[in-house]
């Protein structure tokens, strides 16, 4: 049995085709269970096998479903996979994609057919064009085996899955945001609740899911629950792509149990920094966590730990901050994403992001002042937490902009100083 | 500069609109859809063309535009036959991003948001390409560049 | 009911209702943008933040906008500690990074609900150094100016026009801190309810154009309670002056008739007050035909010496003036010689509704039809009849999306949310008319028949209902008529709308038998009926006994008319009907056809200027009072009337005459308080405490100050002295709070948000009960023509109004495409027809949606000629004036400048 079975299909020489899917195992846990299994029955599964979302936050997938109402027969249910992977510094959901688009479509296929979704939409960033073209041809290939369409594998049970293809801003990553621009509308989040489980899709049923936790699927509906838990360390269930980018010697995503200790992402898989650079800091999961310290080295890669150290571990894939680059430029370049990015619906992250980032860069071009530093503050206070804004997306705008400050504060305050950026010339 | 083809839809156009709406339980969610149908046959949205997709969606143009103004990927201005989608997100700014898309700026002699004069590339800034193991990265046309460097970029132009 | 506990004070609240709302209710004062009363919230200002605590054990608590909050019984807030109050200070300081410091030249200055906000928060210090963002403004129509700079992006205005008013052509564009609220392209705003986007928008971006022309600051205006003298729904208004000229109209909230909006004919029609044309001076037709400008107590000394010498003298009163006028006409020639102004079949009509008024059938207050689930429309084109009620029929489509909502545990104050669970899935509404209507778009059905189909269907309806086979009908129809029958059967609360827009008895009495038909298969179904003019349901109460041609047949030797343009009655008959009239003595306030054949006329009070007294199409009678004594001769047609007769009394004695002679108007004393109301012995303030420069308001013709008008009618006063907010509904001049400034001040004098007035709904009911009514016979008219209505250019005062105006359409021929090939034309040709020997020619629309058999004509008065008449016969023309733009009679967006 693998133990890297999100990746077991791809050794980077090409996509999987449906044969050598099926060859590798591939739409077995479908023709098992499609029209045999009772929902409950994998609901249950899935829930007990501890599978927390991959799009971030973390939060139990067997419980999201479980919101889901009985089927009233009275329109659509949607299943929609979150493929919209915008997160500065993320790059693992478009790795399945491009080379394993097979199982992203079982992985659909199975938590549709246990959610009594009849229809399903895979919402993709436009940039990706070959993991576009790939998810469907891999959807017509399905089709014509009858993995996907009316009565699949002869069975009372229809799925039709569609690709969406985005025209554009990372706030469609947000699920609520994402059903509107779906929906074709402006991607504006909805107030939760209600929630898409209630009221999604054109105001049906909803689950949104990330393409990296659909993944996980079919690969515990085949090994069970236990075994998925076996395959991360300490209490954490299954794999995880973890991933690092920045100045290290190996950048890249790698299949690793969840648990993995930071030190040895960074260390083995990514081969540790380049000559010449030093480890400064880290944002453990995109751009949207805190940042952690070489002093978190030994902190395992798991959602609660990271949490307990101050920051998220989200989407897992890691941002390095050597100590060549400026820590204030680093985060006046995120929060020149977050405020462009935002959608422009609540007043602390429309209007505030924007001074925020104003003010960053006017540090870093030497001309801040130390009361700036106390704007920051407010504003970090104002925009940060959740429940002060329409959603998550300016908190977590605020997170590399509060632990930024804690942990790099004598450096804005050198720029203060100095009227210079001390890395001016640096690279 | 792809210059507007007709002021109506063409055939092909609205069948293509057509057929996503086919999928959907109104038509005026069919409005980004046909907007990037239209956008890929003629490179951008006139005004003409957005009063057209809207009647076409049962829509006022007012509605439409507030979700075509909305998204960064569709035009509302005209642009070059390529675009140069450059990655300002941090994986590529820590590895010298805003050097090499200096470079590039100057190469080209234009500005984020502007189109070579030969109407060749339209130049935008976009957000993490996804590419992060190789920045920098960009994106012209459909095909992605990456591991840009202050030296090698200019050679991609060529 | 929930009991809540806000910072240690324990509040018993609404169940249903949002934290906002209950705090707003309780009098606790919180600030806010995005939530509207009428509404809903979406939590995208964030002003409205309050700490809410998970226990009684937890000291930090976290942020919770309570505009989204619900209220649940035990749960704990507070508003006032330090982290919720530093929070609301953050967010008007980010509002106020990008808005502009032009509150000295800002229109919204002194009302502005940013300005208030920004008090209650106590932001004070400005911290940001960056630039502002700017922005491009457009031209909206005459009616409304655009200001994009001072939006602070609540969101509110887009809300209003789109979601709750239908509006297709404002929109949000843009997104993060570039959102851009107008249209794609400069252009009139197409709605007819644009004008309430002024007062939704919390900031100077939406302002009042024809306020602006002649703009004056809030407190500076003198002001007062009126009625809208548009149509028959008698929405409440302010209306407001300043030198003598009437500045502008606002919504004067009533929860039971307009709630929080007006349309556009109300808001911006009344500057026909103003009009160029206006009457002010008495004048008699001298020898050679012309008027001499006359003193009024020289013209009223010829007046009552024509009177007193009349072998016959009758009068013609009107349903857009006030009782107290008609009733002091009644006086002046005799019951006997008194016609309330309106033709047999408007009064046999008018008879109609009051009996229905007055029976058990149900009859919703305008504000009570969003409440009913299911509405068929008979005949009546409400958007240009009647249009404030075309959005409340609106807001009754929404209400299978609030069942759906409910059903899930959506509290119906979670505005995007109950949209999206409802999608387009709407409460069933039924429109049959003869041309389009705006409302079409959000009908579940949609008929377009000739009257006299109209008529038919609805009979065949009220045999679907009792399930009876008429058997005259075709398949078709009856199948329609089963469908729309089951339609308001399966419905909790069905209404059925008619009124007498089309002139049709036969469509209003096959309205009533299946309103009737309904209610006694235990089908609570309402009945709402629109009427014509401000006060056509009063007058009809008042004397309905003689028609304008009963009168005209006895030839009278003297006439006097009251305030109504004879011509728009009675058409191609106006001439020859006023022949033998010798001495014409005319009361009103414009010139028009009748004034221009008078053999006198005396300047007649608009509502803006006398008190009066209205009864609208729900039979209350409603208190309007004058905003401003005229300068000049211009006086109360009732004061007029009564010194033709030589007598002099006050307007509470013509009440009281009133209501002793007819009992069914026995409630008008009590519609508002008499003149002799004092609160702690004084009365009522038109201006604003801090109205500046009464006293030195007339300086350049004397430095004296002047002594204010005196004005013993009324409890109110021409003077800042007296009591503002104290005053009761019915009396209030303007809504201002202490920290309110703003129209949002409303929820102040409220019994709780949204609610009735704390002092009472204005007005008063004066048909209840006791009545009985009986289905009848449904007739047909066999008329051919028929009247399209338009909201600007059908009614005839507000068409005075000048920007009003310039929106009135061309004159045309609406037909079936069949019709026009008959005659050999097509879209933008012309048509000529002859009445009395003239010749008409008109531009011909071509519209296939219409009924064959019929032909429309716009209801405007250049087409006044054919108001009588049931067919004309058509020709080619050789030269008319072009068509309105398109043919489309919906406004279309290319009148831009
Ligand atoms: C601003 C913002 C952007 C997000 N972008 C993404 C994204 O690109 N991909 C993704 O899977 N989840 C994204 N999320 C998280 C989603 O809202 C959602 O939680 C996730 O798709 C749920 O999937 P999961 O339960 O499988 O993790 C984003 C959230 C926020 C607030
Ligand atoms: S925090 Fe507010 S403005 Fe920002 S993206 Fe979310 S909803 Fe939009
Ligand atoms: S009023 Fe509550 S968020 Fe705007």
């Amino acid at each position: 049995m693998t133990q890297s079975p999100l990746t077991r299909n791809i050794q980077g020489n090409g996509p999987t085709d449906i044969l050598a899917y099926e060859a590798s195992g591939g739409y077995l846990a479908a023709r098992d269970n499609i029209g045999k299994a009772d929902p409950a029955d994998l609901l249950q599964l899935i829930k007990d096998s501890n599978l927390l979302g991959r799009g971030g936050a973390g939060f139990p997938t067997g419980m999201k479903w479980s919101f889901v109402p009985p089927a009233d027969g009275n329109g659509h249910r949607y299943l929609v996979a979150n493929a919209d992977e915008m997160e500065p510094g993320t790059f693992k959901d478009r790795l399945i994609m491009e080379n394993d688009p097979h199982q992203l479509i079982e992985g659909m296929l199975l938590s549709a057919y246990t959610l009594a979704a009849d229809v399903g939409y895979i919402f993709i960033r436009a940039e990706y064009h070959l993991a576009i073209a790939r998810i469907r041809s891999a959807i017509s290939e399905a089709e014509q085996k009858c993995y996907l369409g009316d009565r699949i594998l002869g069975s009372k049970y229809s799925f039709h899955l569609q690709v969406h293809i985005s025209a554009g801003r990372y706030i469609c990553g947000e699920e609520t945001a994402l059903l509107n621009s779906l929906e074709g509308k402006r991607a504006t989040p909805r107030a939760k609740p209600p929630f898409p489980q209630v009221s999604g899709l054109w105001g049906r049923p909803t689950i949104v899911n990330n393409v990296e936790t659909l993944c996980n699927i079919p690969h515990i509906v085949n090994h069970g629950a236990n075994w998925f838990k076996s395959l991360g360390k300490g209490d954490n269930a299954g794999t995880k792509l973890f991933g690092a980018s920045g100045r290290v010697k190996n950048p890249g995503c790698w299949e690793l149990p969840m648990g993995t200790s930071i030190r040895e992402i960074l260390e083995v898989h990514a081969g540790g920094m380049q000559d010449g650079y030093m480890l400064k800091g880290f944002l453990p999961g995109g751009a949207s966590t805190d940042f952690l310290t070489p002093d978190h080295l030994d902190l395992p890669m798991e959602y609660e730990a990271i949490q307990k150290a101050g920051s998220r571990m989200g989407t897992g894939l890691m941002v390095v901050l050597d100590d060549r680059a400026c820590p204030v430029g680093m985060i006046a370049n995120l929060e020149k994403f977050f405020a462009r990015e935002s959608c422009g619906f609540c007043t602390p992250c429309r209007e505030g992001l924007p001074w925020v980032q104003g003010i960053l860069d006017k540090i870093e071009a030497g001309h801040g002042q130390a009361a700036d530093l106390e704007v920051l503050e407010r504003q970090a206070l104002f925009i940060g937490a959740i429940g002060n804004t329409h959603c998550a997306h300016a908190p977590g705008a605020m997170e590399p902009l509060v632990s930024g400050l804690k942990y790099f504060r004598s450096e804005f305050e050198q720029h203060i100083h100095d009227g210079r950026c001390p890395y001016a010339g640096e690279s | 500069m792809k210059s507007e083809l007709i002021n109506a839809l063409s055939r092909a156009e609205i069948d293509a609109i057509e057929a996503e709406i086919t999928h959907l339980p109104d038509r005026k969610s069919a409005a980004i859809d046909a907007l990037k149908i239209v956008q890929s046959q003629r490179g951008w949205i006139s005004d003409d063309s957005l009063s057209a997709i809207a009647k076409l969606l049962n829509m006022s143009a007012a509605e439409l535009d507030g979700i075509a103004t909305f998204y960064n990927l569709i035009f509302r201005h005209p642009v070059g036959e390529q675009v140069i989608l450059f990655c300002d997100s941090v994986s590529c700014w820590l590895m010298n991003g805003e050097k090499v898309c200096s470079k590039l700026q100057r190469t080209l002699g234009i500005q984020h948001g502007e189109t070579t004069a030969d109407g060749q590339y339209t130049l935008l800034p976009v957000t993490c390409l996804g590419d992060c193991d190789h920045a920098p990265a960009m994106m012209v046309g459909e095909s992605l560049h990456h591991d840009l460097t202050v030296d090698n970029i200019e050679a991609i132009f060529k | 009911m929930p009991t809540i506990k806000v910072d240690n004070q324990k509040l018993v609240v609404k169940d249903g209702d949002n934290l906002l709302q209950a705090l707003l209710s309780a009098g606790i004062d919180i600030p806010y943008f995005c939530w509207h009363p009428a509404m809903g919230s979406i939590g995208a200002c964030r002003q409205c933040a309050v700490v809410q605590y998970a226990g009684e054990d937890d000291t930090r608590g976290r942020i919770v906008m309570s505009c989204m909050t619900a209220v649940t019984d035990q749960a704990r807030f507070s508003v006032a500690t330090q982290s919720a109050d530093q929070f609301r200070k953050s967010v008007i300081e980010n509002l106020m990074l990008n808005h502009p410091h032009d509150c000295p030249v800002c229109e919204e200055g002194g009302e502005c609900h940013l300005q208030d906000m920004t008090v209650m928060s106590g932001h004070s210090v400005r911290h940001y150094e960056g630039k502002k963002t700017t922005y491009r403004n457009q031209y909206l129509g005459p009616f409304i100016g655009h200001e994009m700079n001072r939006c602070i992006t609540c969101y509110r205005c887009v809300r209003y026009y789109q979601d709750h008013a239908g509006g297709h052509d404002l929109n949000a564009f843009g997104s993060r801190d570039r959102v851009f609220f107008g249209r794609v392209e400069s252009g009139l705003l197409e709605s007819e309810f644009a004008g309430n986007l002024v007062e939704v928008c919390p900031t100077g971006v939406f302002t009042d154009k024809t306020f602006s022309k002649h703009y004056t600051r809030k407190w500076d205006l003198q002001s007062s309670p009126t009625i809208c003298q548009g149509c028959s729904l008698g929405c409440n208004t302010y209306t407001s002056e300043r030198y003598g000229q009437l500045r502008r109209v606002q919504n004067r909230y009533h929860h039971q008739v307009n709630g929080y909006f007006l349309c556009d004919r109300g808001r911006f029609g009344a500057q026909f007050v103003n009009a160029e044309s206006r009457i002010r001076q008495a004048g008699i037709r001298n020898s050679q035909g012309l008027y001499d400008a006359t003193e009024l107590k020289t013209a009223i000394g010829i007046a009552r010496s024509i009177i007193s010498n009349a072998s016959t003298i009758k009068g013609i009163g009107s349903p857009r003036a006030s009782l107290e006028s008609n009733q002091a006409l009644r006086e002046l020639v005799g019951q006997n010689n008194y016609s309330n102004g309106m033709t047999e079949v408007e009064q046999a009509m008018l008879q109609k509704i009051i009996d229905v008024l007055r029976s058990p059938i149900p009859t919703p207050s305008m504000m009570q039809t969003e409440q009913c689930d299911a509405v068929l429309v008979l005949g009546e084109d409400v958007t240009n009849f009647a249009p404030r009620l075309a959005l409340s029929l609106r807001q009754a489509t929404q209400n299978r999306a609030k069942t759906l909502a409910l059903g899930v545990h959506i509290p119906l104050w979670h505005d995007a949310a109950v949209r999206e669970i409802g999608q387009s899935d709407r409460s069933p509404l039924v429109i049959v008319t003869p041309t389009e209507d705006r409302l079409d778009e959000v009908a579940s059905h949609v008929l377009r028949l000739a009257p006299d189909n109209i008529a038919l269907l609805g009979d065949e309806i009220c045999h679907a209902i009792k399930d009876e086979d008429n058997g005259t009908a075709s398949d078709n129809v009856s199948s329609v008529a089963r469908e729309i029958a089951g339609l308001l059967k399966q419905a909790t609360k069905p209404l059925i709308v008619a009124g007498t827009s089309l002139q049709h008895p036969g469509i209003l009495q096959a309205a009533l038998n299946i309103a009737i038909t309904l209610n006694q298969q235990n089908i609570s179904a309402g009945f709402f009926a629109c009427a014509s003019e401000s006060n056509s349901l009063g007058v009809a109460m008042l004397d309905n006994q003689h028609s304008i041609s009963d009168i005209m047949a006895e030839q009278p030797e003297t006439l006097v008319v009251l305030e109504n343009d004879l011509q728009r009655r009675l058409g191609d008959r106006f001439d020859a009907s006023l022949a033998g009239i010798k001495h014409l003595i005319v009361l009103d306030h414009l010139d028009n056809p009748t004034v221009s054949v008078s053999t006198l006329v005396l300047p007649a009070a608009t509502f803006a200027e006398a008190e009066g007294t209205y009864v609208n199409n729900e039979g209350r009678a409603q208190r309007s009072f004058a905003t401003f004594n005229p300068a000049g001769d211009i006086t109360p047609s009732y004061e007029l009337l009564d010194q033709l007769r030589s007598v002099k009394r006050h307007i509470d004695e013509i009440h009281h005459v009133i209501a002793n002679s007819i009992p069914t108007l026995a409630g008008i004393v009590a519609a508002a308080p008499a003149a002799s109301f004092r609160i702690e012995g004084a009365k009522i303030a038109r201006m604003t405490h801090r109205a500046s420069g009464r006293t030195a308001i007339d300086a350049n013709i004397s430095v004296h100050e002047p002594t204010p008008p005196m004005d013993d009618d009324s409890p109110l006063v021409y003077s800042m002295e007296g009591q503002h907010e104290q005053a009761p509904a019915n009396l209030r001049a303007y809504s201002w709070a202490p920290g309110w400034n703003s129209n949002q001040s409303n929820h102040k004098f409220q019994q709780e948000v949204g609610g009735s007035e704390r002092t009472g709904d204005p007005g008063i009911l004066v048909l209840t009960g006791g009545g009985e009514i009986k289905t009848g016979d449904v007739t047909l008219t066999h008329r051919r023509l028929v009247p399209e209505l338009h909201i600007f250019g059908s009614d005839e005062l507000t068409n005075s109004a000048a920007d009003l105006a310039t929106l009135v359409t061309a004159p045309y021929l609406r037909m079936h495409g069949t019709t026009a090939q008959s005659l050999g034309v097509v879209q933008d040709d012309g048509v000529s027809f002859e009445v009395n020997k003239q010749r008409f020619s008109f531009a011909v629309i071509v519209d296939d949606s219409m009924p064959a058999d019929s032909l429309a004509y716009p209801l405007i008065p250049a087409t006044v000629v054919l108001t009588n008449l049931d067919d004309i016969q058509l020709s080619k023309a050789e030269s008319w004036t072009k068509a309105p733009a398109s043919g489309q009679r919906m406004i279309t967006t290319d009148r831009s400048q």
